[in-house]
């Protein structure tokens, strides 16, 4: 009996781990992936950013609503005088930071890189974190949303910040002024207010011509590559900048969208179901058989073995 | 009393208020002399143009606003004083552009106002009257002053009229009510803490006329003048805020434009009067500047055209326009800023620390829990019989068939 | 599947253990009210760049697979046939239990929007891509399961007892609270009788629920390696795998054989019962199998990814890796010898060896691998890790009381099919002067 249950019992496992191994083999084709250039981005370029934070402060002024963004006292700041996030927080959307070394300094914009293929969207169990198809923005949404932290697990930038301070939290991260700005005047805050044209709003295609004629025009400014049009399978926020981009703050990453990875494994597991109900059914069998072959042998002393 | 020098010409009344004039040492004189029947052209287009520009209008409109100060039909003005200190008529008095002479020769029909009248008792109460009659429904009242209203507002009188009684005698006709002042507007120093005649604001009698406040201790006289000007021009009054005050003065905190703006962004403070910070004009926020909470333009227009305030003398803001912080709020203390902007540094795009590890308490007692559970582990297995007991009474059906 | 394969373990509920676990679950409930009304990082040390700590890596990744002892029993049970083990199944099923309602428990805890969790059931907002949507909906199920296989004990006792707590209970209370006694034990017929005329008919359809209860944790066990799948720039080379899943399944089956085996000797230990060995040798002997397997996956995945240099670098997680290594493979080599397979403490020493070292394999892809990018630290706070110990308190709480009302621990000398076993002392028993805490209760 044992040994053919075993037997049998290899089977079931073979069933079930089937799509576990054929997760091995297709991996590496998983960033066939064609970026939709259509979709809304921005083109920040730190070489044009004076540091004047105008973006910060007209993108809390924006988006200022109840349980949503806040002010953030700096430790020696004991009479709240001012707005000094030193990240992205549960209060702070977008923020201008800078770099400074001997070799040179530049200012940095954070904020969400609105991925071609988001992470958090991906991994988001309820639906709370969305891309729109057509306009690409990752947005969030709070009524939905069950605070797991998924997202900021996944999200390679860090983008999604929650607000761990709060009561009733919530995650904060850049919607492109969709409900706010864009919804009115047509263009995020951050760009609108820019007074150095650093920060470009539009297509995603208009934003990499312009990106790729400031880099044939004045090659000697940048670092010649474009943040964001390839790294994890491209992004809808871009970046030009005169240093190198991981000294930035910005990671250096791969062009494979993680996202696509996990979910080639996860949909070859789970394909149309079919794997968890052929082992359901199988280990039944198995199960129902075993106990029918107990009640034939009512107490037996020593269970007879079967040779197969 | 001195004879007035020129007789006015352009006046409604009868008499001239300019026999104050010529006895007071302070009045900004202009080229033509002391006087003029005519506001000299290139002071007029000045005026007009600081009003255009004060208003928020584009430039092109200063012609209109011109035009409508130099048409005949001026606006009859009657000017009540109440309790009062009478800074907000001196501080009128010292604009230039124009004199108080033009404006109230050319600009306005100044029917009615007690400092500058060179007439007195029943013949000025007359005048009130008659310009009351003539004008009403069309003429603006200015008010200076809070008004008493403790034991039927027996702390002021004029003419043996109450300031209560003045108010509702001259209030219905008005086409609107200017209040010049934190006291006419919100009550002033007179209303604060006991307030013992029981001073308030016009805001807080009339109901039924419009109402402008211009707070401040004193307010800015271009304030006065050009919402006079766009009441002129436009024939009615101007945007207002919450607090009834014109939004082209009174919509941005004086912080927002302040000169010593810069010292505040990157936390240069002055600490005490007289320190090294205050002589190097740093941000008098320590000193209990009113500035981020104060609604005015002080910091814009300035007074006294010579582009002095008094921040740039080195006194903090006292929050006059606000009728919640001047008298209220110890000329000392801090105000809370509500809309905090970046400070005037950079976080650092790599920050060396980053969340938070381990204190020394947590990890102790971890490490010692940990450590108490491998020992128990260990006493337990030290406990446990190495061989496996004797299993009499025991059978074991089926070994393993491997 | 007799219920006399079982018995109560008659003993005081109310215990030195039993307060102090009680003081340790109310600190912990006390945390968890500052922790919902203050926020989060009132209590944790949890941030943006660690969002998870200890209260998923160890409530939920490792202490399901601590949970896994009743899904892995069953697998031998009703899969392999080896009925000889169903004594341990139902200790092994109260364990999981206990070990998915504290996952559960801690989950509810550690969301931010609790509130909201409704969503899962709402089919618009399902979300087939996120491994945490098959793994939530999963643990929700098996925990369902977990309760209906144990709902056989539960009403045996109700069908059976006599109800000696619920009279002393009623006597306290008699002249002021409950003044009509007769009616509510009246009432006790009534619960018998539904208890018995459910228990047959959930008795024939329990074998399906049963193998749902094996289909799941093999599903969810997996998803909670997916899980990390998607953190391939934040999850270090040396464990982050497309492999993830399968080793996260195979590893909660060593580890629930393991901690099958370690509650057993414990509860032998501590109850002062005769140890199983029979059956824990059975179990051990699978044991370094199936971890030598995993170790060779590993192994062989690590050559395959060209991240065997890793290993040897000797960073902090190449010597995590190499820790849950050692664990792994001296637990094995210790199981290996069939002589300290019949052994007690060798069995106790390598269970808990290969259960230390399972778990911090789940650690190290859970929080010591895992490194959201430059500068980030984290180490959970001392109210952090008090919520956790409250929270495992409770379940041990809870497991102390339930044996000792419900037949759980498999019936001493116990022979397979044995209708009914006498009560005599037991000559041959390493503790022969306890056997009077070990009457078991007569069925009537």
């Amino acid at each position: 009996m044992s040994r053919q249950n075993r037997r049998e019992f290899f089977k079931a496992a073979g069933l079930a781990s089937a799509g576990l191994v054929a997760t091995v083999t297709p991996a590496a084709a998983s960033s066939a992936h064609l970026p939709d250039n259509a979709q809304s981005g921005m083109l920040y370029d730190a070489t044009k950013c004076v540091g004047c934070k105008a973006c910060m402060t007209a993108c809390k002024r924006v988006n200022a609503r109840p349980g949503g963004l806040a002010f953030e006292q700096a430790k020696f700041d004991q009479d709240g005088l001012w707005d000094a996030p030193e990240d992205l927080s549960g209060n702070t959307r977008t923020l201008i930071k800078l770099f400074k070394d001997t070799k040179g300094w530049s200012y940095v914009k954070y904020s969400c890189m609105h991925c071609q293929k988001p992470s958090c969207v991906s991994v988001c169990p309820v639906s709370a974190m969305t891309k729109d198809p057509v306009t690409g923005i990752v947005d969030y949404s709070k009524d939905v949303c069950i605070g797991c932290r998924y997202c900021q697990v996944a999200c390679p930038f860090n983008i999604p910040k929650f607000q761990w301070d709060r009561t009733l939290p919530r995650i904060v991260k850049c919607d492109l002024c969709r409900n706010t700005n864009l919804k009115d005047k047509g263009i995020p805050a951050c760009a609108e207010t820019c007074p150095a044209g650093a920060i470009l709003f539009g297509k995603r295609k208009d934003l990499l011509a312009e990106a790729r004629t400031r880099l044939r025009q004045h090659p000697e400014r940048y670092v010649p590559h474009i943040y964001g049009e390839h790294e994890i399978g491209g992004t809808n926020h871009l970046y030009l900048a005169a240093l190198p981009f991981g000294s930035l703050g910005l990671p250096v990453l791969p062009s494979d969208a993680p996202a696509a990875f996990s979910e080639q494994i996860q949909h070859t597991i789970y394909k149309g179901f079919i794997a968890p109900i052929a082992l359901y059914v199988s280990l039944c069998c198995i199960a129902v058989r075993n106990l029918k072959k107990g009640e034939a042998q009512p107490a037996p002393a020593v269970t007879p073995k079967k040779e197969v | 009393m001195l004879k007035p020098t020129h007789a006015p010409t352009r006046s409604h009344f009868s008499f001239s208020v300019f026999q104050y004039f010529s006895i007071c040492p302070f009045i900004t004189m202009n080229k033509d002399g002391c006087f003029p029947g005519e506001l000299p052209r290139r002071d007029f287009l000045k005026l007009c143009a600081t009003a255009t520009a004060m208003l928020g209008l584009p430039f092109r409109m200063h012609s209109q606003v011109a035009a409508a100060a130099r048409s005949s039909a001026k606006p009859p003005v009657i000017w009540l004083h109440f309790q009062e200190c009478t800074g907000c008529s001196e501080s009128l008095l010292r604009s230039s552009h124009p004199s108080v002479s033009s404006l109230i020769l050319d600009l306005i029909s100044l029917d009615y106002h007690e400092t500058l009248m060179a007439g007195s008792g029943a013949q000025a109460e007359q005048s009130l009257h008659e310009s009351m009659a003539a004008n009403r429904g069309k003429y603006l009242l200015v008010i200076e002053g809070a008004i008493p209203r403790a034991r039927n507002g027996i702390f002021c009188k004029v003419g043996g009229k109450t300031a209560m009684e003045l108010l509702r005698e001259v209030a219905p006709g008005a086409a609107a009510i200017l209040c010049i002042g934190t006291c006419s507007s919100f009550g002033g120093i007179q209303s604060v803490g006991v307030n013992p005649t029981g001073a308030v604001g016009v805001r807080d009698l009339v109901t039924d006329r419009p109402i402008v406040n211009l707070p401040g201790c004193p307010p800015n006289p271009y304030n006065f003048l050009s919402t006079v000007l766009h009441y002129l021009t436009f024939k009615r009054l101007p945007e207002l805020d919450a607090l009834g005050r014109p939004k082209f003065a009174y919509g941005r905190k004086i912080h927002e434009h302040c000169e010593r703006r810069p010292h505040f962004d990157a936390g240069r403070f002055a600490q005490a009067y007289g320190d090294a910070g205050h002589a190097q004009g740093y941000c008098l926020y320590k000193l209990g500047c009113k500035g981020p909470a104060t609604y005015a333009n002080c910091s814009v227009q300035r007074f006294n055209d010579v582009g002095a305030w008094p921040v740039s003398i080195g006194h903090p803001c006292i929050g006059c326009t606000e009728p919640e912080i001047l008298f209220k709020l110890p000329i000392a203390e801090k105000v809370q800023i509500h809309d905090p902007t970046p400070f005037d540094s950079y976080a650092p795009a790599n920050l060396k620390e980053k969340g938070k590890g381990p204190d020394p308490l947590t990890t102790g007692l971890v490490g010692l829990a940990a450590g108490a559970v491998i020992g128990a582990g260990i006493m337990l297995a030290k406990k446990l019989p190495t061989a496996a007991p004797t299993q009499a009474g025991r059978t074991h059906d089926h070994e393993p068939a491997e | 599947m007799g219920h006399d394969e079982f018995q109560k373990q008659e003993g005081r509920i109310f215990t030195t253990s039993f307060f102090v676990l009680l003081t340790l679950s109310l600190i912990g409930i006390i945390l968890i009210a500052v922790r919902c009304v203050k926020g989060i990082g009132a209590v944790s040390n949890m941030s943006d760049g660690y969002p998870w700590g200890i209260w998923i890596a160890y409530d939920v990744a490792t202490g399901t697979a601590i949970a896994c002892g009743g899904y892995a029993v069953a697998i031998l049970v009703y899969i392999r046939n080896h009925m000889r083990y169903h004594p341990l199944i139902r200790s092994c099923i109260l364990t999981s239990m206990f070990g998915y309602g504290l996952a559960g428990f801690s989950v509810m805890v550690d969301l931010g929007r609790p509130w909201n969790a409704y969503n899962f059931f709402v089919p618009s907002k399902w979300q087939f891509n996120s491994a945490m949507f098959e793994v939530a909906l999963c643990v929700m199920a098996y925990s369902t399961v977990l309760i209906i296989e144990f709902l056989p004990a539960i009403l045996y006792s109700l069908e059976t007892s006599r109800w000696r707590r619920l009279h002393l209970i009623l006597d306290s209370l008699q002249p002021l609270f409950a003044p009509d006694k007769d009616t509510v034990l009246g009432n006790i017929g009534y619960v018998r009788a539904a208890a018995a005329w459910i228990r047959p008919r959930l008795d024939k359809v329990l074998i399906f629920i049963i193998v749902l209860g094996i289909t799941l944790p093999t599903m969810h066990q997996s998803s909670l390696g997916s899980m990390l799948l998607i953190a391939a720039t934040k999850l270090h080379p040396l464990w982050h795998s497309p492999l993830l899943p399968l080793f996260f399944l195979i590893n909660c089956i060593y580890i629930g054989y393991s901690i099958a085996i370690l509650e057993s000797v414990i509860s032998s230990y501590a109850f002062r019962r005769p140890y199983e060995i029979p059956q824990l040798s059975g179990l051990a002997a699978i044991i370094p199998w199936l971890a030598t397997l995993w170790l060779a996956v590993v192994v062989g995945d690590l050559t395959w990814r060209g991240q065997l240099a890793a290993v040897w670098r000797f960073d902090i997680y190449s010597c995590f890796f190499l820790l849950e290594f050692a664990l792994l493979g001296f637990g094995s080599l210790i199981l290996f010898r069939d002589q300290n397979r019949r052994s007690p403490r060798w069995l106790f020493v390598s269970a808990a060896l290969i259960v230390l070292g399972g778990a911090l394999y789940r650690f190290n892809v859970y929080l010591i691998g895992f490194n959201p990018g430059q500068g980030w630290i984290y180490f959970p706070s001392l109210s952090e890790v008090m919520i956790s110990v409250g929270i495992v308190a409770i379940e041990i709480l809870g497991y102390q009381v339930l044996v000792k009302m419900v037949p759980v621990l498999p019936r001493i000398g116990h022979r397979r099919h044995a209708r009914f076993r006498a009560t005599t002392p037991r000559t041959g028993l390493p503790y022969p002067a306890i056997t009077k805490s070990v009457t078991p209760v007569q069925p009537t």
